[in-house]
């Protein structure tokens, strides 16, 4: 049996507005109830459009943010409770890896430099165990430990050999889960299957887990085991990957999937189905289900007055529509 | 240069940069002068210590070879002079004759000297030492001038130690109708002098003979004429006979010591400073930006000279002041407009993410991340604060005992020295005041240009 | 055929002084395009697609070279125009261009009507209530709600403001559009709206287009014709039938296979390596040192050779041994 590693319940981070400092405009919704759990080694991927709140939750879950209300437990431990050491400690449990890998790593700092920073952090003294573990990870990642690569600044290498070095940073600490926001939308797509490859690898061989988010819902197939679509700071929709892409049960999943093409000929004669409208106002979001406005089954009286819960049409396959209700 | 793109050997940024750098030429020249400065500086210090630097511009007898007020001698022979140097012949290198009577003894002490200068000495003073225990010795003082004539310079009793200021003789000038230094070595009298008309002076071997009369066997006398005169060194003399050469190379250090240490204490600390206030927000931020508000519309310079006058001139008071006010300043919002997209930079959210603290962030993300744009700002800043420094001792804040080139530019200015033309006395400082400038600005706004567009894309 | 294309590209060079010596950005790029089709440039970045871009519309950054070869707009070479009489005659009069992220290019102190219409108001001379009723329908074209013509830009959501930069494209009526990565930046419901009211308006005004992509699913979305690039050439010219079917340089197969699709049950795979740099880009084919049919001819520079009518290959594979 798979142990869950991430267990989270009703996490809400919200943004306060203020004017002049002080006076209160409101909140920003980003993530607003969101409930999950990932298995330790599980991947699984988060989709859903900028703003959606998905990026909120990687740092949420890294303890950049505070979460507003709700729980987050890593193996066992709160998240919200964890203090200095114990923080400290969660953060070496935890990599990251972020989108543009040029801004991730220091400018001025060799990738040598940049790699022995989280190690001199958490007290890894010996300068040559730094070495031997950075020349591990640097061959891990299939950058090899040249001093050639050792020695070069950030903008000597190309992106997909920058993403490297951030995935090599994020393996060091030898973390359990690896939380990577959207790691290859800034690379291109001869380098996205390589990058991506990679961070199977290292999760498969490892046992890691792996948050994957992502806006590109075509990449998920292949490098995420669940999916997680996220609409407007919620869940819409949580699956098994061949489930959620064979019947989403969600019409905003549908949505994503309709509109989502694989380059083929005959392509441009063919309009998309597109839900009209945009995502709602984190400020001020919709009563009821968020995506009511846009829906194409909207139910007037049920899905603008009270929030959907998540049903489970299929064992493992959660969706958060009234459409769904009693299935 | 090699045209091989592919060849990527790895260069830290700031080899880079200091290799584009070596591509202006006025980099060069400003490294170049800057060099100057520091070798002059490093000289200065190795061949002459802080206390001897200091006793020497206390003055007083050290000087009393000195001539006042004279120009440096390569200004004279540049514009074709040929104005005399001083002189001075001592009794060790005199023709001595020696009579001896009972109780008596009568010496004949002759020192002569070459005169071949166009220009009368300043000055004409003789140092007489004597050593006896009750009589004091007498002396006849004669002035042979090249053609055999002989004026008589008077007769008096010498002390233990004693100057006689030949060129303030009162008798003498009145004798002469000129003063004495002219005096004695004008042509002829007889031909002369149309009224308004300077004397010519008579060139030639000249002689002053003493004829002294000891009342004690043991008794010996020792005698030196200076005639003083009217250049002096590579820099020339003050009104106190000061050569001025201590006080323009040890103001060489002195200067760059002020405006780099002053340079560096206000711009790292300013830049700590910002970068914590950006980092940590809240409540620091806020105290930095105000104190920092408040600070900016203090005026500086009153500042300086109330503290100047009410507890001490000394410059290292004054550089501790220069640098607690200029690090509130307004680089701090500067830096805090550089530093503010720098917080959000996705590699500072990896550090936060892999445990950085906040001090680490500050020191080792944030601060290195602005330290290409700050060096050239921190060396157009040295001579800032050199000419702070200039400023202050020109109106009378100069640090009481140390030689600086404002303290020479402040005395040229109370002894009115432009007006009587020791333009020599101001532009010897002013023209280090401004090499320096130019040194740091050319060096500075060549760094900037190298170093600023790359902030870009660092 | 003696129809007079649109568009002919013809041997375009355009190269950026840069410390280390020019850098070649567009090294020969033919093309052609006909009235009413959509022609997508695509390539990865840093291959010149959107050099190529600045080049025919002239809106060059200052260290660029004057570029090489000609551009014929319906058989004017208007590369060879003076700047003055190009801005007159030429640009967005004719051509017209959609830049990336345009939408933060609107000036935020204007109403977006007014810098909608501001075309019209220049090159027309249109009275200014004449030109905003004409945005007012050209808003409706692209999917904007007429009522925010007298809004500002702050006051539209990114997709909204982009609709808007496109409208200003669309407003004086170019023969020929040229879209550098127009949704790139766009979420992918906002980018597949977009895209339906590019095919709408290709339909219904028989504009023409010159699409300049990186991603090969946007492209397939508008494309008549396809022509991928790579360092600074294009590699293979073809109907996007053609292309997405049956490519037939080893790059373009490569690229397809490393799209990840979602209703494809095999893996997609990358390709290694990286593009030469196009300061002192090797002799031969380029692709070479990541081509998996690498060979000793390749050391040459390989010579375009059109397959079939109007496709057209940078490869020695269909000479040497038929089609691989």
């Amino acid at each position: 049996m798979r142990q869950p590693l991430l267990v989270v319940k009703g996490l809400q981070t919200h943004f306060e507005l203020r004017q002049w400092g002080f006076l209160r405009l409101g909140s920003v919704r980003a993530l607003d109830g969101v409930d999950f759990t990932l298995d330790a080694g599980e991947s699984a991927a988060v989709v859903g459009e900028s703003g959606c709140g998905k990026s909120t939750l990687a740092r949420t879950l890294l303890g950049i943010y505070r979460p507003t209300a709700g729980e987050a437990w890593f193996a066992g431990q709160s998240l919200a409770r964890l203090q200095g050491r114990a923080l400290k400690e969660y953060r070496a449990r935890v990599g990251y890896v972020q989108q543009d890998p040029y801004g991730a790593l220091p400018p001025f700092m060799t990738v040598r430099r940049a790699l022995a920073e989280p190690l001199i952090i958490h007290g890894v003294r010996g300068r040559a165990e730094r070495e031997r573990r950075i020349a591990a990870a640097l061959e891990e990642v299939g950058l090899g430990a040249s001093p050639e690569v050792q020695e070069s600044y950030p903008h000597q290498l190309s992106g997909g050999q920058q993403q490297r070095v951030v995935i090599a940073r994020a393996l060091l600490l030898r973390p359990r889960l690896i939380i990577a926001d959207e790691p290859v939308s800034m690379l291109d797509a001869s380098v996205r299957v390589e990058i991506l490859d990679l961070l199977q690898r290292v999760q498969t061989e490892h046992g890691i887990a792996l948050l994957y988010i992502t806006h590109d819902l075509s990449t998920v197939r292949h490098y995420a085991q669940r999916v997680m679509v996220m609409y407007a700071g919620r869940l819409a929709e949580q699956a098994p990957v061949e489930s959620l892409l064979a019947r989403p049960q969600h019409p905003y999943s549908e949505a994503l999937l309709a509109a989502l093409v694989d380059p083929e000929a005959g392509n441009a004669d063919q309009e998309r189905q597109v839900p009209q409208g945009e995502p709602p106002n984190l400020l001020n979001p919709p009563a009821g289900c968020r995506f009511h406005p846009r829906c194409p089954k909207f139910m007037a009286g049920t899905c603008d007055r009270k929030e959907p819960p998540a049903f489970e049409p299929f064992s493992g396959h959660l969706a958060a529509c009234w459409l769904r209700r009693g299935q | 240069m090699s045209q091989n793109g592919r060849e990527r050997s790895p260069m830290s940024p700031w080899r880079e940069g200091f290799r584009r750098l070596r591509r202006y030429p006025s980099a060069l020249v400003g490294v170049l002068i800057i060099a100057g400065l520091v070798g002059t500086a490093l000289y200065a210090v190795l061949a002459m210590p802080y206390s001897e630097a200091q006793k020497l511009w206390r003055g007083g007898e050290v000087w009393y070879d000195l001539p006042v007020n004279a120009s440096p001698v390569w200004l004279d022979r540049l514009t074709g002079g040929q104005a005399p140097p001083t002189l001075k012949v001592s009794s060790r290198d005199a023709v001595t004759t020696t009579r001896e009577f009972e109780n008596v003894t009568i010496q004949q002490l002759i020192l002569p000297f070459d005169f071949y200068y166009q220009q009368f000495p300043s000055e004409l003073n003789l140092f007489l030492e004597a050593d006896f225990t009750q009589r004091q010795p007498f002396v006849r003082l004669a002035w042979h001038t090249p053609d055999g004539l002989e004026i008589p310079l008077g007769a008096r009793r010498i002390g233990a130690a004693e100057r006689i200021s030949i060129s303030q003789d009162q008798i003498l000038t009145r004798r002469l109708g000129l003063p004495p230094q002219i005096g004695l070595f004008a042509q002829d009298q007889s031909s002369g002098v149309a009224p308004g008309q300077s004397p010519a002076v008579r060139q030639g071997s000249y002689q002053l003979v003493l004829e002294t009369v000891h009342f004690e066997p043991d008794t010996e006398i020792r005698a030196e004429l200076v005639a003083y005169g009217r250049v002096h060194g590579l820099a020339g003399t003050d009104h106190q006979r000061r050569d001025l050469l201590v006080a323009l190379l040890w103001g060489t250090p002195v200067a760059l010591a002020f405006g780099l240490i002053a340079a560096v204490g206000t711009t790292v600390t300013t830049l700590v400073i910002a970068a914590a206030g950006v980092w940590y927000r809240g409540w620091l931020d806020a105290a930095i930006q105000r104190l920092t508000e408040v600070n900016i519309i203090l005026p500086l310079l009153p500042i300086l000279v109330m503290v100047g006058t009410l507890y001490s001139t000394s410059i290292w008071l004054m550089l501790g002041v220069v640098v607690a006010l200029g690090i509130f300043s307004a680089g701090i919002k500067m830096y805090r407009a550089m530093l503010l997209p720098i917080r959000e930079a996705p590699y500072i959210e990896a550090a936060r993410a892999y445990g950085a603290g906040g001090g680490r962030i500050v020191l080792r993300y944030m601060v290195p991340r602005v330290l290409p744009v700050l060096i050239p700002t921190f060396v157009t800043l040295i001579p800032t604060y050199v000419f702070l420094e200039a400023s202050l001792a020109v109106l009378g804040l100069g640090d009481p005992v140390l030689p600086t080139w404002g303290k020479v530019l402040h005395d040229a200015q109370t002894q009115s020295a432009l007006y009587h033309g020791f333009y020599y006395w101001v532009v010897g400082p002013a023209l280090l005041l401004m090499l320096t400038g130019l040194g740091f600005a050319m060096l500075g706004f060549a760094l900037d240009r190298v170093f600023n567009p790359r902030l870009r894309n660092l | 055929m003696t129809e007079i294309p649109l568009l002919e590209i013809k041997d375009l060079r355009l190269s950026y002084a840069t410390e280390r010596g020019p850098v070649w950005a567009v090294d020969g790029v033919s093309l052609e395009l006909r009235r009413g089709e959509a022609l997508v440039v695509l390539g990865e970045s840093g291959c010149g697609k959107s050099s190529l871009a600045k080049t025919l519309l002239r809106i060059l950054p200052r260290n660029a070279r004057p570029p090489g070869g000609q551009v014929w707009l319906e058989g004017v070479n208007v590369l060879a125009f003076p700047e003055e009489r190009f801005r007159r005659e030429v640009r967005w009069l004719r051509m017209s261009l959609v830049m990336q992220a345009a939408m933060n290019a609107l000036n935020p102190v204007i109403r977006v009507g007014e810098q909608v219409a501001e075309p019209l108001l220049i090159h027309r001379g249109w009275s200014k209530s004449r030109a905003l009723k004409r945005a007012a329908e050209v808003f409706v074209e692209v999917g904007i709600a007429p009522a925010f013509l007298s809004r500002y830009p702050h006051e539209l959501s990114g997709g909204m403001r982009q609709r808007a930069v496109l409208a200003m494209a669309l407003i004086a009526e170019p023969d020929l559009v040229i879209l550098d990565e127009p949704t790139s930046a766009l979420d992918v419901l906002t980018q597949a709206s977009i895209m339906n009211v590019l095919k709408r308006i290709k339909r219904e005004r028989g504009t023409s287009f010159v699409l300049i992509t990186h991603d090969v699913a946007t492209s397939s979305e508008l494309a008549d014709r396809v022509a991928l690039m790579y360092a600074g050439q294009v590699v293979e010219e073809a109907s996007a039938t053609t292309f997405f079917r049956q490519p037939a340089h080893p790059y373009s197969r490569l690229l397809m296979a490393a799209v990840p699709r979602l209703h494809q049950r095999e893996k997609p795979v990358g390709i290694a390596g990286r593009p030469p740099s196009l300061l002192d880009p090797p002799p031969g084919c380029r692709f070479a040192a990541r081509c998996p049919h690498n060979s000793p001819a390749c050391a040459q520079d390989p010579e375009v050779i059109e397959l079939a009518d109007r496709h057209r290959v940078r490869c020695w594979l269909p000479v040497g041994g038929g089609v691989p």
